[in-house]
């Protein structure tokens, strides 16, 4: 039983992890209906400028402020200077230009940073909640900043004329230009606001994982993950995502461990617990075609 | 562990080293393809894109090394060219690339190659074309195996001999020890697990747990609380730097308190106890044979001295702190005096009788008393390690310098 | 776009046949290393024509096809180590069996679309390394220490050397893949396959069984990609399941991407885009370090990142696209 309460609490505190990085997915998609495979490098290297920003002497807040900012203007520019010329190109060869971008800001930050992993302080108290401590402060933290990002992006799109017009140009850029919202300035700040999103979340991430270029690798891919099963341009849907596959995932691992205790014999484990945690999301998917929480898009013909 | 007496020096030449063709260029100068006068090409192939591309400091290091050896006027008059390549640590790339360095670029040899399944994939056929894969960045223990690969050799302590060792330790120094094994899932971490078994022998039954993670896990926290569940008093934590630390941590966190004990891999001050935190590191064991470059210990060491003043000169602005720097500096050290010892005999098969003749040679930045011997039989350099402590922020060497066949 | 002239692809054959038979002649051109570089592209390009296949003319995307790769690499491994099959069986094996498990997996599939899709297919490249070191297929797959095998001797006493019998035979599985191709593509079925691509609504409605239509394309998809990894596993003697990562998916994608979605020769091109790019990389990194003395360290990597872009700045319909664009503009005058 306390296991099985260790591995919830686990999973939950490595789900808020995916569910912040797919927020910042979603963000992308939602307003400019690409899937961003830079993201998480994007992340990273933010991260890795509020790091540079405390080295240099700044307290936590005054450089987590600072990197989502810089963040937000690097991500506008990105829109602006590399994708507003493939703004007519086919999906799969923006999708190559994202991978560009994925090599280009891992190798860069090796370049300056160097390749050694580094510690990140945590914000929150050092301390445990729960039975026996079985989830820390940093965990918790996290999960509560998730939901305040979550409940910002909320309030924004629904409620500011801004985030209307950002949505509109995102799903119908035609009748949007027609109104006359700037499309092409709604992408940009799509990208801004993305890589802000992204920002958070590396830095959220650090002191779990630690600061190293390559430590959204494996995250990217739980986080994608996430954000599919939630219904890709659902916010909610992809911070839930992210919660259910964390846990799934542990409970995968954890099943298997019961299973070999009280059989002897190994079925499955933690080499196998992602492949079977994404067959059974698939199977799900398959089920439910629109993702968990996504609305079913009925085609015109 | 290995049945042959590794202390022995063998007179003569291996057998199989003679075999290969050598042309003579004049009097007593004898070249094989990849050296002349004026130059000797030696190749290497690195991960400098890509996931493993925390290995790239490896190469650049050699770079730096190999430019300050031509400073100084390169190795008996010679100009020593380094080729290196990428191979993003995937084998079917690693094989095109030292094609490339044997058959266009003609290489004397490679060195360093870096990666248990890059090497292996070239394994045969540098063997085919007779031509040296010396001192290979990797510490699997297949290297070291002269009766089948005449023309390979490996150059750290093999992970296997390590983890025989911490066997042995635990076996000696905990009663009834319950042994919960957390192990990277790739041929890496399973040469430790079978070392760590073949050590305990018939106590293999003391692991009560094994679990392993992959490199794309974003955390090891769920495996952690499974040895924790298990009831392991021990802990044999096989992982590079990132995930040693969670693990450290993570155990802290949980109230875990279990002997531990941690590979080589991450016994780094700055990129493991340091992040995992100086508190929940204290008092675990681990083993080295290199000095540790942020270890304080070393602070007034004339080895270090000298290689601080080498990465300062050469290599500025790269983080000291890594301790890849120190590996690939010990390693270029040897493979220039192999370089140097060879004259102007520079065949293949003297190249490999060369590194096959070291008599306690003292290499660099080895820790005090450990040094390289090879011969005929022993492809095995560096041999011996030794048990240390972390004790408040520094490793605490104890006990003798242990070699494999101590063990 | 326009297949391409017939009496150009002719010379070409020709010349693919013959320049190896040169080496007495020049033997630093035509050395066996650079044939083996040229084997690789083959095998690239067969592999990216196999997802060509499923996203450009079925218009089903997917980011798994490393696993059909691997597939078919670990089918002729498997069979050559255990078995003692000879070489060239294993490619109608690894054919079959990498058809199966693309057909099987073409079922679920049908019910995803777009980004789902890619879920899927990404899961599929995520768990077949994971898979393969499973703890109960370990004694058949060698798990992650992997297996080394022999390469592919020449047959019947030819006068070859064995890097020249490997160009030959990836080259004859090559040209039979792609005359294949090229024919489901001009038949009825190619017309279903690229209708179900443009509008499936209509596809539907015009009677084609789009359900048997997708996870067949699925099937001979992963069937082409699967002979690819077999062909590899020949090539390379040594198999591993760290070789076939989600990364390995993506380098096809770029090879799809680059060379031309919806081209059989842009697959031509892709795959030696998929061999070249890497080495080109490395070469203009040095040469910016070297020749153009610059400071900062440029990576290989980072330059691969830049290449990327331009490419996609100069020609985002990919190289096959691009060229045949600027035929266009020159006939026109």
């Amino acid at each position: 039983m306390e296991q099985f309460l260790e591995q919830l609490a686990s999973g939950l505190a490595n789900g808020a992890i995916y569910a912040c990085v797919a927020l910042a997915l979603v963000m992308i998609y939602v307003s400019t209906d690409h899937l961003n495979f830079a993201q998480g490098e994007m992340a990273m290297f933010s991260t890795y400028i509020s790091w540079q920003l405390m080295q240099w002497g700044l307290n936590f807040w005054v450089a987590f402020v600072g990197a989502v900012l810089i963040s937000f203007v690097l991500g506008l520019l990105i829109e602006r200077v590399i994708l507003r010329p493939l703004h007519n190109a086919p999906v799969l060869s923006v999708v190559v230009v994202f991978i560009g971008l994925l090599a280009i800001c891992n190798s860069m930050a090796g370049a300056i940073w160097s390749y050694l992993i580094k510690e990140y302080p945590s914000p929150f108290p050092k301390s445990s909640f729960g039975i026996g401590g079985v989830i820390g402060a940093h965990q918790l933290g996290v999960v509560l900043v998730t939901l305040i990002v979550l409940s910002l992006l909320f309030v924004f799109f629904r409620f500011t004329p801004l985030g209307l017009a950002m949505r509109a140009a995102a799903q119908n850029p035609q009748m949007a230009r027609l109104v006359g919202v700037r499309v092409d300035w709604m992408l940009a700040l799509g990208w801004g606001l993305a890589a802000a999103v992204g920002a958070v979340a590396g830095i959220m991430v650090a002191h779990i994982v630690y600061l190293d270029p390559n430590m959204m690798g494996g995250i990217l891919l739980y986080a994608f993950a996430s954000a599919l099963i939630g219904g890709i341009g659902n916010p909610g849907g992809a911070v839930l995502g992210g919660f259910i596959v964390g846990v799934l995932e542990n409970m995968v691992a954890y099943t298997g461990n019961q299973i070999e205790k009280l059989t002897g014999v190994y079925i499955i484990g933690n080499g196998e617990k992602l492949t079977v945690a994404l067959i059974i999301v698939i199977f799900v998917l398959t089920l439910k075609p629109a993702g968990l929480f996504g609305r079913v898009v009925v085609k015109r013909v | 562990m290995y049945k042959t007496n590794r202390r022995t020096f063998v007179a003569g030449v291996s057998a199989a080293a003679i075999v290969s063709g050598t042309r003579v260029a004049s009097a007593q100068k004898k070249y094989d393809d990849g050296a002349s006068d004026t130059e000797i090409k030696i190749g290497h192939t690195n991960p400098y894109s890509g996931p493993a591309s925390s290995y790239g400091v490896i190469g650049k290091l050699h770079q730096a090394y190999w430019k300050a050896v031509n400073d100084r006027g390169g190795i008996n008059g010679r100009k020593v060219n380094f080729i290196t390549y990428d191979d993003g640590y995937s084998p079917p790339k690693t094989v095109e690339m030292v094609r490339k360095l044997v058959e266009e670029d003609k290489v004397l040899c490679t060195f360093n190659t870096l990666g248990t399944p890059c090497n292996t994939a070239i394994h045969k056929y540098m063997n085919q074309k007779k031509v040296p894969q010396l001192y290979v960045a990797t510490g699997a223990s297949k290297w070291g195996d002269p009766q089948h690969f005449p023309w390979t050799m490996g150059y750290q302590p093999d992970y296997q001999t390590e983890a025989v060792i911490y066997a042995k330790h635990i076996l000696a120094n905990v009663k009834g020890a319950k042994i919960g094994v957390l192990m990277q899932n790739d041929d890496y971490g399973k040469d430790y697990y079978e070392g760590f078994k073949k050590g305990l022998g018939k106590d293999v039954g003391q692991i009560v747990k094994h679990v392993t993670y992959e490199t794309t896990d974003p955390t090891v926290d769920s495996q952690v609380i499974q040895l924790k569940d298990a009831g392991a008093t021990v802990f044999f934590n096989i992982s590079i730097p990132k995930f040693a630390a969670q693990a450290i941590r993570k155990a802290a966190d949980i109230g875990w308190k279990p002997t531990q004990y941690l590979n080589n891999v991450s016994a780094s001050v700055a990129a493991t106890m340091k992040p995992a935190g100086f508190d929940n590191c204290q008092g675990i064991i681990s083993s080295q044979y290199l000095m540790d470059p942020t270890d304080h210990q070393w602070n007034s060491n004339a080895d270090m001295k000298t290689w601080q003043d080498f990465m300062a000169k050469n290599m500025p602005g790269a983080n000291t702190a890594d301790a890849s720097y120190v590996y690939a500096y010990s390693v270029s050290y040897l493979m220039e005096q192999t370089l140097k010892n060879c004259g102007d005999n520079l065949t293949h098969a003297n190249l490999m009788k060369q590194a096959a003749s070291f008599q306690k040679f003292r290499i660099p930045l080895l820790l005090p008393g450990i040094t390289v011997s090879t011969s005929a039989t022993d492809f095995y350099p560096i041999q011996a390690i030794r048990l240390a402590r972390f004790n408040k922020d520094s490793w605490d060497q104890f006990g003798d310098i242990m070699h494999a066949e101590s063990t | 776009m326009p297949p391409f002239p017939r009496k150009w692809l002719a010379v070409l054959v020709a010349l693919a046949i013959l320049i190896p038979l040169l080496h007495p002649v020049m033997p630093d051109l035509v050395s066996n290393y650079r044939l083996f570089l040229v084997s690789t592209m083959i095998i690239a390009s067969i592999a990216v024509l196999g997802l060509n296949l499923l996203t450009g003319f079925n218009g089903q995307i997917s980011l798994g096809h490393s696993a059909f790769y691997a597939v078919g690499a670990y089918t002729a491994a498997i069979l050559m180590d255990k078995l003692d099959c000879p070489y060239y069986l294993t490619v109608p094996a690894a054919a079959i069996l990498s058809f199966v498990v693309g057909y099987l997996f073409g079922l679920p599939a049908l019910r995803l679309e777009g980004h789902y899709l890619a879920l899927a297919t990404f899961a599929l490249a995520l768990s077949v390394p994971q898979i393969l070191k499973y703890k109960w297929l370990e004694d058949l797959t060698g798990g992650v220490q992997g297996i080394v095998l022999l390469k592919p001797e020449v047959p019947f006493g030819l006068p070859l050397t064995e890097d020249q019998w490997l160009y030959y035979y990836c080259l004859i599985v090559m040209l039979i893949l792609y005359w294949a191709a090229a024919n489901i593509l001009k038949s009825r079925s190619g017309r279903a396959m690229m209708a179900i691509r443009d509008y499936k609504i209509a596809a539907d409605t015009m009677g084609i069984d789009t359900a048997l239509y997708k996870t067949v394309t699925f099937g001979i998809s992963a069937a082409y990609t699967g002979i690819a990894g077999a062909l590899s596993a020949s090539a390379i003697a040594f198999v591993a399941p760290d070789s076939f990562g989600f990364f390995l998916s993506i380098k096809f994608l770029i090879g799809l991407v680059v060379g031309g979605v919806g081209s059989l020769t842009g697959s031509v091109i892709g795959g030696i885009f998929y061999v070249l790019v890497d080495n080109s990389a490395q070469a203009l990194s040095t040469f910016v370090k070297n020749d153009l003395g610059l400071q900062f360290d440029l990576s290989a990597y980072t330059v691969f990142g830049i290449l990327l872009i331009v490419l996609m700045y100069l020609m985002p319909m990919g190289i096959a696209g691009g060229l045949f664009m600027a035929m266009r503009r020159l006939r026109r005058g």
